[in-house]
Protein backbone atom coordinates (compact mmCIF):
# COMPACT_ATOMS: atom_id res chain seq x y z
CA UNK A 1 0.00 0.00 0.00
CA UNK A 2 2.10 3.32 -0.82
CA UNK A 3 0.58 6.60 0.47
CA UNK A 4 -1.95 7.47 -2.48
CA UNK A 5 -3.77 4.32 -1.13
CA UNK A 6 -3.90 5.61 2.10
CA UNK A 7 -4.53 9.55 1.03
CA UNK A 8 -7.95 7.99 -0.75
CA UNK A 9 -9.04 5.43 2.27
CA UNK A 10 -8.89 8.35 4.58
CA UNK A 11 -10.59 11.05 1.91
CA UNK A 12 -13.51 8.03 1.82
CA UNK A 13 -13.95 6.95 5.79
CA UNK A 14 -14.12 10.93 6.47
CA UNK A 15 -16.85 11.57 3.65
CA UNK A 16 -18.44 8.02 5.48
CA UNK A 17 -18.19 9.65 8.93
CA UNK A 18 -19.97 12.74 7.20
CA UNK A 19 -22.82 11.17 5.83
CA UNK A 20 -22.94 8.87 9.24
CA UNK A 21 -23.31 12.28 11.14
CA UNK A 22 -26.30 13.87 8.90
CA UNK A 23 -28.11 10.42 8.57
CA UNK A 24 -28.30 10.10 11.87
CA UNK A 25 -29.00 13.90 13.17
CA UNK A 26 -31.64 14.11 9.92
CA UNK A 27 -33.20 10.61 10.99
CA UNK A 28 -36.49 10.52 12.53
CA UNK A 29 -35.44 8.68 15.84
CA UNK A 30 -34.12 11.73 17.37
CA UNK A 31 -36.67 14.00 16.68
CA UNK A 32 -37.92 13.86 19.73
CA UNK A 33 -34.84 13.76 21.46
CA UNK A 34 -33.40 17.01 19.89
CA UNK A 35 -36.52 18.96 20.43
CA UNK A 36 -36.80 18.15 24.42
CA UNK A 37 -32.94 19.00 24.23
CA UNK A 38 -33.75 22.20 22.52
CA UNK A 39 -36.29 23.35 24.99
CA UNK A 40 -34.21 22.61 27.97
CA UNK A 41 -33.12 26.32 27.57
CA UNK A 42 -36.01 26.96 28.66
CA UNK A 43 -36.85 26.37 32.43
CA UNK A 44 -38.96 26.52 35.50
CA UNK A 45 -39.30 30.63 34.86
CA UNK A 46 -40.35 30.43 31.31
CA UNK A 47 -43.04 27.85 31.90
CA UNK A 48 -45.60 29.28 29.53
CA UNK A 49 -42.97 30.05 26.83
CA UNK A 50 -41.66 26.48 26.73
CA UNK A 51 -45.35 25.36 26.53
CA UNK A 52 -45.62 27.37 23.45
CA UNK A 53 -42.74 26.20 21.82
CA UNK A 54 -43.06 22.60 22.20
CA UNK A 55 -47.10 23.09 21.09
CA UNK A 56 -45.33 25.23 17.86
CA UNK A 57 -42.93 22.33 16.97
CA UNK A 58 -45.48 19.49 17.49
CA UNK A 59 -47.81 21.32 14.56
CA UNK B 1 -31.51 29.12 50.99
CA UNK B 2 -29.31 26.23 51.14
CA UNK B 3 -26.36 26.39 48.75
CA UNK B 4 -27.50 23.47 48.03
CA UNK B 5 -30.70 24.04 46.03
CA UNK B 6 -29.49 27.33 44.32
CA UNK B 7 -26.81 27.86 41.24
CA UNK B 8 -23.59 29.27 42.12
CA UNK B 9 -23.59 32.75 40.67
CA UNK B 10 -20.57 34.04 42.27
CA UNK B 11 -18.19 32.67 39.91
CA UNK B 12 -20.15 33.87 36.67
CA UNK B 13 -20.70 37.34 38.73
CA UNK B 14 -17.12 37.43 39.12
CA UNK B 15 -15.92 36.35 35.46
CA UNK B 16 -18.46 38.73 33.86
CA UNK B 17 -17.73 42.12 35.58
CA UNK B 18 -14.14 41.35 34.53
CA UNK B 19 -15.26 40.66 31.44
CA UNK B 20 -15.95 44.25 31.25
CA UNK B 21 -13.16 45.47 33.15
CA UNK B 22 -10.79 43.89 30.78
CA UNK B 23 -12.58 44.89 28.23
CA UNK B 24 -11.62 48.45 28.85
CA UNK B 25 -8.04 47.44 29.51
CA UNK B 26 -7.37 45.28 26.31
CA UNK B 27 -9.03 47.84 24.40
CA UNK B 28 -7.03 50.79 25.63
CA UNK B 29 -3.97 49.22 24.70
CA UNK B 30 -5.09 48.30 21.39
CA UNK B 31 -6.31 52.37 21.03
CA UNK B 32 -2.43 53.23 21.89
CA UNK B 33 -0.95 51.20 19.81
CA UNK B 34 -3.01 51.85 16.91
CA UNK B 35 -1.95 56.07 17.75
CA UNK B 36 1.61 54.92 17.97
CA UNK B 37 1.22 53.69 14.07
CA UNK B 38 0.61 57.43 13.43
CA UNK B 39 2.19 59.11 16.10
CA UNK B 40 5.23 56.93 17.08
CA UNK B 41 6.62 59.53 19.79
CA UNK B 42 3.41 58.16 21.49
CA UNK B 43 6.11 55.70 23.32
CA UNK B 44 7.13 58.27 25.26
CA UNK B 45 10.56 56.51 24.45
CA UNK B 46 9.82 54.36 27.47
CA UNK B 47 11.27 50.64 27.08
CA UNK B 48 7.64 48.85 28.58
CA UNK B 49 5.11 51.16 26.42
CA UNK B 50 7.01 50.30 22.85
CA UNK B 51 5.03 48.84 20.31
CA UNK B 52 6.60 45.82 19.97
CA UNK B 53 5.97 44.84 23.72
CA UNK B 54 2.55 46.44 23.98
CA UNK B 55 0.91 44.59 21.04
CA UNK B 56 1.00 40.99 22.45
CA UNK B 57 -0.35 42.68 25.60
CA UNK B 58 -3.30 43.73 23.52
CA UNK B 59 -3.50 40.66 22.09
CA UNK B 60 -3.62 38.44 24.86
CA UNK B 61 -5.67 41.31 27.40
CA UNK B 62 -8.58 41.28 24.63
CA UNK B 63 -8.37 37.34 23.49
CA UNK B 64 -7.20 35.53 26.72
CA UNK B 65 -8.47 38.12 29.93
CA UNK B 66 -11.91 39.33 27.70
CA UNK B 67 -12.42 36.65 26.13
CA UNK B 68 -11.32 34.34 28.24
CA UNK B 69 -13.38 35.67 31.10
CA UNK B 70 -16.64 35.70 28.92
CA UNK B 71 -16.31 32.44 28.08
CA UNK B 72 -15.68 30.68 31.51
CA UNK B 73 -17.84 33.29 32.96
CA UNK B 74 -20.68 32.35 30.31
CA UNK B 75 -20.25 28.62 30.14
CA UNK B 76 -20.01 28.31 33.91
CA UNK B 77 -23.85 29.65 33.74
CA UNK B 78 -25.25 27.82 31.25
CA UNK B 79 -23.70 24.69 32.23
CA UNK B 80 -25.74 24.73 35.24
CA UNK B 81 -28.78 26.40 33.81
CA UNK B 82 -28.97 23.44 31.30
CA UNK B 83 -28.03 20.55 33.32
CA UNK B 84 -29.92 22.06 35.94
CA UNK B 85 -28.06 21.63 38.96
CA UNK B 86 -25.04 23.00 40.66
CA UNK B 87 -21.55 23.41 39.66
CA UNK B 88 -19.28 20.31 40.64
CA UNK B 89 -16.81 21.36 42.96
CA UNK B 90 -17.65 25.25 44.11
CA UNK B 91 -14.05 25.87 45.69
CA UNK B 92 -12.18 24.88 42.73
CA UNK B 93 -14.68 27.16 40.47
CA UNK B 94 -13.45 29.85 42.62
CA UNK B 95 -9.99 28.76 42.27
CA UNK B 96 -10.43 29.07 38.50
CA UNK B 97 -11.42 32.65 38.76
CA UNK B 98 -8.66 33.81 41.19
CA UNK B 99 -5.90 31.79 38.64
CA UNK B 100 -7.25 32.84 35.45
CA UNK B 101 -7.35 36.89 36.87
CA UNK B 102 -3.48 35.92 38.14
CA UNK B 103 -2.25 34.95 34.35
CA UNK B 104 -3.37 38.02 33.27
CA UNK B 105 -1.97 40.26 36.31
CA UNK B 106 1.50 38.14 35.39
CA UNK B 107 0.95 38.50 31.19
CA UNK B 108 0.36 42.31 32.36
CA UNK B 109 3.81 42.66 34.21
CA UNK B 110 5.89 40.15 32.34
CA UNK B 111 5.22 41.42 28.38
CA UNK B 112 6.05 44.71 28.94
CA UNK B 113 8.88 43.85 30.32
CA UNK B 114 9.61 42.15 26.75
CA UNK B 115 9.29 38.78 28.39
CA UNK B 116 8.68 36.57 25.81
CA UNK B 117 8.92 33.17 24.27
CA UNK B 118 7.71 34.92 20.69
CA UNK B 119 5.02 32.63 19.86
CA UNK B 120 2.09 34.57 18.95
CA UNK B 121 -0.68 34.07 21.11
CA UNK B 122 1.64 31.96 23.35
CA UNK B 123 4.05 34.44 24.23
CA UNK B 124 4.11 33.84 28.15
CA UNK B 125 6.75 32.69 29.35
CA UNK B 126 7.13 28.73 30.75
CA UNK B 127 6.17 29.43 34.65
CA UNK B 128 3.16 31.14 33.58
CA UNK B 129 2.45 27.99 31.20
CA UNK B 130 2.17 25.85 33.90
CA UNK B 131 0.38 28.08 35.75
CA UNK B 132 -2.34 28.33 32.75
CA UNK B 133 -2.61 24.94 33.26
CA UNK B 134 -3.15 23.98 36.33
CA UNK B 135 -6.06 26.33 35.92
CA UNK B 136 -7.25 25.18 32.89
CA UNK B 137 -7.33 21.73 34.44
CA UNK B 138 -9.36 22.86 37.47
CA UNK B 139 -11.63 24.83 35.17
CA UNK B 140 -12.38 20.85 33.13
CA UNK B 141 -13.26 19.67 35.96
CA UNK B 142 -15.48 21.72 37.08
CA UNK B 143 -17.45 21.81 33.77
CA UNK B 144 -17.24 18.32 32.97
CA UNK B 145 -17.92 17.32 36.72
CA UNK B 146 -21.09 19.55 36.19
CA UNK B 147 -22.31 17.88 33.33
CA UNK B 148 -21.53 14.47 34.81
CA UNK B 149 -23.92 15.16 37.73
CA UNK B 150 -26.58 17.02 35.25
CA UNK B 151 -30.24 16.26 36.23
CA UNK B 152 -31.11 16.54 32.83
CA UNK B 153 -31.16 13.91 30.17
CA UNK B 154 -29.43 15.65 27.31
CA UNK B 155 -26.41 17.55 26.89
CA UNK B 156 -27.37 21.18 25.76
CA UNK B 157 -25.70 21.65 22.09
CA UNK B 158 -24.23 25.18 23.96
CA UNK B 159 -22.59 22.97 26.30
CA UNK B 160 -20.77 20.50 23.15
CA UNK B 161 -19.26 23.49 21.82
CA UNK B 162 -17.84 25.01 25.22
CA UNK B 163 -16.66 21.42 25.83
CA UNK B 164 -15.00 21.06 22.61
CA UNK B 165 -13.44 24.67 23.32
CA UNK B 166 -12.28 23.52 26.92
CA UNK B 167 -10.88 20.00 25.95
CA UNK B 168 -9.06 21.58 22.76
CA UNK B 169 -7.20 24.38 24.31
CA UNK B 170 -5.83 21.90 26.88
CA UNK B 171 -4.29 20.57 24.03
CA UNK B 172 -3.09 22.61 22.15
CA UNK B 173 -1.68 24.89 24.92
CA UNK B 174 0.14 22.14 26.19
CA UNK B 175 1.50 21.15 22.74
CA UNK B 176 2.88 24.54 21.45
CA UNK B 177 4.19 25.39 24.40
CA UNK B 178 6.39 21.99 25.18
CA UNK B 179 9.64 23.94 26.02
CA UNK B 180 13.14 23.65 27.77
CA UNK B 181 13.60 25.96 30.13
CA UNK B 182 16.96 27.99 30.37
CA UNK B 183 16.06 30.39 33.18
CA UNK B 184 12.99 31.56 35.15
CA UNK B 185 12.41 34.03 32.83
CA UNK B 186 13.75 32.38 29.28
CA UNK B 187 12.80 28.72 27.20
CA UNK B 188 13.51 27.21 24.01
CA UNK B 189 10.82 25.64 22.41
CA UNK B 190 11.52 21.76 21.60
CA UNK B 191 10.81 22.19 17.75
CA UNK B 192 13.38 22.89 15.19
CA UNK B 193 12.83 25.78 12.61
CA UNK B 194 10.16 24.91 10.26
CA UNK B 195 8.45 22.22 12.37
CA UNK B 196 8.28 25.03 14.88
CA UNK B 197 6.81 27.21 12.77
CA UNK B 198 3.77 24.36 11.79
CA UNK B 199 3.01 23.68 15.55
CA UNK B 200 2.74 27.22 16.26
CA UNK B 201 0.65 28.03 13.95
CA UNK B 202 -1.50 24.42 14.26
CA UNK B 203 -1.72 26.07 17.62
CA UNK B 204 -2.69 29.43 16.59
CA UNK B 205 -5.25 28.74 13.87
CA UNK B 206 -7.15 26.50 16.01
CA UNK B 207 -6.52 29.26 18.97
CA UNK B 208 -9.30 30.81 16.40
CA UNK B 209 -11.10 27.81 15.60
CA UNK B 210 -11.91 26.81 19.33
CA UNK B 211 -11.50 29.79 21.47
CA UNK B 212 -12.06 32.48 19.65
CA UNK B 213 -15.06 30.44 17.75
CA UNK B 214 -16.40 26.73 19.42
CA UNK B 215 -16.49 28.88 23.03
CA UNK B 216 -18.13 31.66 20.93
CA UNK B 217 -20.92 29.38 19.51
CA UNK B 218 -21.54 27.96 22.99
CA UNK B 219 -22.40 31.57 24.30
CA UNK B 220 -24.29 32.12 20.88
CA UNK B 221 -26.32 28.85 20.85
CA UNK B 222 -27.79 29.55 24.47
CA UNK B 223 -28.33 33.27 24.28
CA UNK B 224 -30.08 33.84 21.43
CA UNK B 225 -32.83 31.04 21.47
CA UNK B 226 -33.45 32.24 25.08
CA UNK B 227 -33.30 35.99 24.36
CA UNK B 228 -35.26 35.70 21.19
CA UNK B 229 -37.83 33.34 23.35
CA UNK B 230 -37.49 30.50 20.96
CA UNK B 231 -35.86 27.52 20.41
CA UNK B 232 -32.84 26.90 18.05
CA UNK B 233 -33.46 26.93 14.37
CA UNK B 234 -32.47 23.78 13.49
CA UNK B 235 -31.06 21.71 16.72
CA UNK B 236 -30.03 18.98 13.90
CA UNK B 237 -27.93 21.32 11.88
CA UNK B 238 -26.07 22.41 15.44
CA UNK B 239 -24.82 18.46 15.55
CA UNK B 240 -23.96 18.49 11.61
CA UNK B 241 -22.50 21.58 11.79
CA UNK B 242 -20.72 21.03 14.77
CA UNK B 243 -18.88 17.81 13.83
CA UNK B 244 -17.68 19.34 10.67
CA UNK B 245 -16.38 22.07 12.34
CA UNK B 246 -14.57 20.81 14.78
CA UNK B 247 -12.69 18.14 12.65
CA UNK B 248 -11.77 20.92 9.59
CA UNK B 249 -10.59 23.39 11.73
CA UNK B 250 -7.83 21.09 12.91
CA UNK B 251 -6.13 21.29 9.52
CA UNK B 252 -6.45 24.83 8.57
CA UNK B 253 -3.37 26.21 10.31
CA UNK B 254 -0.78 25.97 7.25
CA UNK B 255 -3.06 28.36 5.08
CA UNK B 256 -0.53 31.20 8.09
CA UNK B 257 2.65 29.91 6.81
CA UNK B 258 1.97 29.89 2.40
CA UNK B 259 5.05 30.56 0.29
CA UNK B 260 7.39 29.75 3.09
CA UNK B 261 9.36 27.21 3.70
CA UNK B 262 6.79 24.42 4.86
CA UNK B 263 6.21 21.69 2.33
CA UNK B 264 3.77 22.78 -0.81
CA UNK B 265 1.61 19.76 0.01
CA UNK B 266 1.29 20.75 3.92
CA UNK B 267 0.48 24.54 2.22
CA UNK B 268 -2.65 22.71 -0.05
CA UNK B 269 -4.12 20.76 2.55
CA UNK B 270 -4.30 24.33 4.69
CA UNK B 271 -5.93 25.71 2.07
CA UNK B 272 -8.47 23.14 1.01
CA UNK B 273 -9.19 22.41 4.73
CA UNK B 274 -9.87 26.58 5.12
CA UNK B 275 -11.95 26.15 2.33
CA UNK B 276 -14.09 23.34 3.17
CA UNK B 277 -14.95 25.68 6.55
CA UNK B 278 -16.86 27.99 4.72
CA UNK B 279 -19.64 25.24 5.18
CA UNK B 280 -19.68 24.16 8.71
CA UNK B 281 -19.15 28.43 9.82
CA UNK B 282 -22.27 29.44 7.79
CA UNK B 283 -24.42 26.51 9.00
CA UNK B 284 -23.73 28.29 12.37
CA UNK B 285 -24.24 31.38 11.26
CA UNK B 286 -27.74 30.82 9.21
CA UNK B 287 -28.69 28.41 12.29
CA UNK B 288 -28.61 31.32 14.63
CA UNK B 289 -29.80 34.25 12.70
CA UNK B 290 -32.69 32.05 11.38
CA UNK B 291 -33.43 30.91 14.89
CA UNK B 292 -35.48 34.76 15.12
CA UNK B 293 -37.56 33.30 12.18
CA UNK B 294 -41.09 34.66 12.68
CA UNK B 295 -40.08 36.54 15.23
CA UNK B 296 -38.07 39.22 13.01
CA UNK B 297 -39.48 42.45 15.05
CA UNK B 298 -37.36 41.59 17.91
CA UNK B 299 -34.87 42.95 15.67
CA UNK B 300 -36.17 46.46 15.80
CA UNK B 301 -37.45 46.25 19.24
CA UNK B 302 -34.94 44.43 21.59
CA UNK B 303 -31.01 46.05 20.99
CA UNK B 304 -30.02 42.83 22.73
CA UNK B 305 -30.90 40.64 19.51
CA UNK B 306 -29.28 43.20 17.26
CA UNK B 307 -26.07 43.02 19.20
CA UNK B 308 -26.53 38.75 18.68
CA UNK B 309 -27.50 38.77 15.16
CA UNK B 310 -24.66 41.62 13.91
CA UNK B 311 -22.11 39.61 15.85
CA UNK B 312 -23.12 36.63 13.33
CA UNK B 313 -23.49 38.59 10.11
CA UNK B 314 -19.87 39.69 10.94
CA UNK B 315 -18.79 36.24 11.80
CA UNK B 316 -20.61 35.04 8.62
CA UNK B 317 -18.67 37.86 6.85
CA UNK B 318 -15.02 36.71 8.31
CA UNK B 319 -15.62 33.05 7.74
CA UNK B 320 -16.56 34.04 4.38
CA UNK B 321 -13.37 36.52 4.15
CA UNK B 322 -10.91 33.82 5.79
CA UNK B 323 -11.82 30.80 3.11
CA UNK B 324 -11.05 33.48 0.10
CA UNK B 325 -7.68 34.64 2.21
CA UNK B 326 -6.27 31.24 1.97
CA UNK B 327 -6.45 30.88 -1.47
CA UNK B 328 -2.64 30.91 -2.42
CA UNK B 329 -3.22 33.51 -4.94
CA UNK B 330 -5.19 35.68 -2.81
CA UNK B 331 -2.62 34.74 -0.04
CA UNK B 332 0.31 36.76 -2.27
CA UNK B 333 -1.28 39.73 -2.17
CA UNK B 334 -2.97 39.42 1.39
CA UNK B 335 -0.12 38.45 3.30
CA UNK B 336 1.73 40.11 5.55
CA UNK B 337 -0.62 43.45 5.03
CA UNK B 338 -2.91 45.13 6.80
CA UNK B 339 -5.82 43.28 5.61
CA UNK B 340 -4.96 40.56 7.70
CA UNK B 341 -5.23 42.83 10.66
CA UNK B 342 -8.48 43.97 8.89
CA UNK B 343 -9.86 40.50 8.74
CA UNK B 344 -9.05 39.63 12.27
CA UNK B 345 -10.66 42.72 13.40
CA UNK B 346 -14.07 41.79 11.62
CA UNK B 347 -13.97 38.95 14.05
CA UNK B 348 -13.09 40.28 16.80
CA UNK B 349 -14.46 43.15 17.17
CA UNK B 350 -17.78 42.34 14.96
CA UNK B 351 -18.10 38.58 15.94
CA UNK B 352 -16.71 37.95 19.40
CA UNK B 353 -16.70 41.28 21.09
CA UNK B 354 -20.63 42.01 19.74
CA UNK B 355 -22.03 38.18 21.28
CA UNK B 356 -20.05 38.92 24.38
CA UNK B 357 -21.58 42.17 24.74
CA UNK B 358 -25.57 41.01 23.65
CA UNK B 359 -24.78 38.13 26.49
CA UNK B 360 -23.80 40.15 29.03
CA UNK B 361 -26.77 42.73 28.67
CA UNK B 362 -28.75 39.93 28.72
CA UNK B 363 -26.85 37.74 31.80
CA UNK B 364 -26.00 40.64 34.08
CA UNK B 365 -29.76 41.49 34.97
CA UNK B 366 -30.02 37.65 35.95
CA UNK B 367 -27.17 37.79 38.57
CA UNK B 368 -28.25 40.36 39.97
CA UNK B 369 -32.25 39.72 40.64
CA UNK B 370 -32.84 42.70 37.84
CA UNK B 371 -35.61 42.69 35.29
CA UNK B 372 -33.59 43.69 32.87
CA UNK B 373 -30.45 46.42 32.45
CA UNK B 374 -30.53 50.07 33.78
CA UNK B 375 -30.93 51.54 30.26
CA UNK B 376 -31.99 49.55 27.21
CA UNK B 377 -31.53 53.46 25.73
CA UNK B 378 -27.98 53.59 26.38
CA UNK B 379 -27.41 49.89 25.20
CA UNK B 380 -28.59 50.89 22.03
CA UNK B 381 -26.05 54.22 21.69
CA UNK B 382 -23.40 51.12 22.69
CA UNK B 383 -24.91 49.23 19.63
CA UNK B 384 -24.77 51.98 17.41
CA UNK B 385 -21.72 53.33 18.76
CA UNK B 386 -19.74 49.93 18.01
CA UNK B 387 -21.50 48.78 15.36
CA UNK B 388 -19.94 52.16 13.30
CA UNK B 389 -16.00 51.54 14.75
CA UNK B 390 -16.14 47.92 13.83
CA UNK B 391 -16.84 49.31 10.20
CA UNK B 392 -14.73 52.20 10.06
CA UNK B 393 -12.14 49.85 11.21
CA UNK B 394 -12.22 47.25 8.73
CA UNK B 395 -13.02 48.96 5.98
CA UNK B 396 -9.82 51.44 6.39
CA UNK B 397 -7.87 48.42 6.76
CA UNK B 398 -9.22 46.66 3.70
CA UNK B 399 -8.19 49.43 1.87
CA UNK B 400 -4.66 49.86 3.40
CA UNK B 401 -4.13 46.29 2.78
CA UNK B 402 -4.75 45.95 -0.55
CA UNK B 403 -3.10 49.01 -0.99
CA UNK B 404 0.15 47.73 0.59
CA UNK B 405 -0.02 44.78 -1.11
CA UNK B 406 -0.24 46.22 -5.02
CA UNK B 407 2.45 48.55 -4.15
CA UNK B 408 4.60 45.61 -2.88
CA UNK B 409 4.04 43.59 -5.81
CA UNK B 410 4.81 46.64 -8.31
CA UNK B 411 7.64 45.97 -10.51
CA UNK B 412 9.36 48.19 -13.30
CA UNK B 413 9.81 46.94 -16.61
CA UNK B 414 13.82 46.55 -15.43
CA UNK B 415 12.43 43.85 -12.46
CA UNK B 416 13.49 46.74 -9.42
CA UNK B 417 10.67 47.23 -6.81
CA UNK B 418 8.20 50.50 -7.74
CA UNK B 419 8.10 51.90 -4.45
CA UNK B 420 10.26 50.98 -1.74
CA UNK B 421 8.77 49.87 2.02
CA UNK B 422 8.15 53.44 3.54
CA UNK B 423 6.72 54.83 0.84
CA UNK B 424 3.55 52.14 1.60
CA UNK B 425 3.47 53.25 5.12
CA UNK B 426 3.33 56.81 4.30
CA UNK B 427 0.55 56.04 2.05
CA UNK B 428 -1.08 54.46 4.47
CA UNK B 429 -1.37 56.93 7.36
CA UNK B 430 -4.81 58.22 6.12
CA UNK B 431 -6.03 54.57 6.74
CA UNK B 432 -4.54 54.83 9.84
CA UNK B 433 -5.94 57.40 11.02
CA UNK B 434 -9.66 55.81 10.35
CA UNK B 435 -8.85 52.96 12.36
CA UNK B 436 -8.04 54.88 14.92
CA UNK B 437 -11.48 56.17 15.14
CA UNK B 438 -13.11 53.28 14.75
CA UNK B 439 -10.92 51.48 17.41
CA UNK B 440 -11.49 54.81 19.60
CA UNK B 441 -15.47 54.44 18.68
CA UNK B 442 -15.64 50.85 19.83
CA UNK B 443 -13.53 51.34 23.35
CA UNK B 444 -15.55 54.77 24.08
CA UNK B 445 -18.81 52.24 23.62
CA UNK B 446 -17.41 50.06 26.20
CA UNK B 447 -17.57 52.52 28.99
CA UNK B 448 -21.18 53.21 27.97
CA UNK B 449 -21.86 49.30 29.35
CA UNK B 450 -19.38 49.48 31.97
CA UNK B 451 -21.84 52.63 33.01
CA UNK B 452 -24.70 50.77 32.69
CA UNK B 453 -23.63 47.40 33.85
CA UNK B 454 -22.49 49.73 37.13
CA UNK B 455 -26.11 51.02 37.68
CA UNK B 456 -27.67 47.78 37.12
CA UNK B 457 -25.59 46.11 39.74
CA UNK B 458 -26.37 49.21 42.30
CA UNK B 459 -30.23 48.98 41.90
CA UNK B 460 -30.07 44.83 42.13
CA UNK B 461 -29.18 42.15 44.37
CA UNK B 462 -26.76 39.59 44.71
CA UNK B 463 -29.05 36.63 44.95
CA UNK B 464 -28.46 33.11 43.88
CA UNK B 465 -31.53 31.76 41.37
CA UNK B 466 -32.73 28.42 42.81
CA UNK B 467 -32.20 25.30 41.52
CA UNK B 468 -34.99 24.11 38.80
CA UNK B 469 -36.73 21.15 39.55
CA UNK B 470 -36.52 18.38 37.20
CA UNK B 471 -39.04 17.96 34.82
Amino acid sequence: MDINDFRGISTVLALIAFLGVCFWAYGKRQKQRFSEAANLIFDEEDERLNQRTLEEIKK
Amino acid sequence: MSTATTYNYKVVRQFTIMTIVWGIVGMLVGVLIAAQLIWPALNFEIPWLTYGRLRPLHTNAVIFAFGGSALIGTSLYVVQRTCQTRLFANGLAGFVFWGWTLVIVLAAITLPLGLTSSKEYAELEWPIDILITVVWVAYAIVFFGTIMKRKTKHIYVANWFYGAFILTIALLHIVNNLEIPYSMTRSYSIYPGTIDAMVQWWYGHNAVGFFLTAGFLGMMYYFIPKQAGRPVYSYRLSIVHFWALISTYMWAGPHHLHYTALPDWTQSIGMVFSLILLAPSWGGMINGIMTLSGAWHKLRDDPIIRFLIVSLSFYGMSTFEGPMMSVKTVNALSHYTDWTIGHVHAGALGWVAMVTIGSTYALLPKLFAREQMYSTRLIEWHFWISTIGVVLYIAALWIAGVMQGLMWRAVNADGTLTYSFIQSIEQSYPFYVVRLIGGTLFFLGMFIMAYNAWKTIKAGESVDAPVAEPA
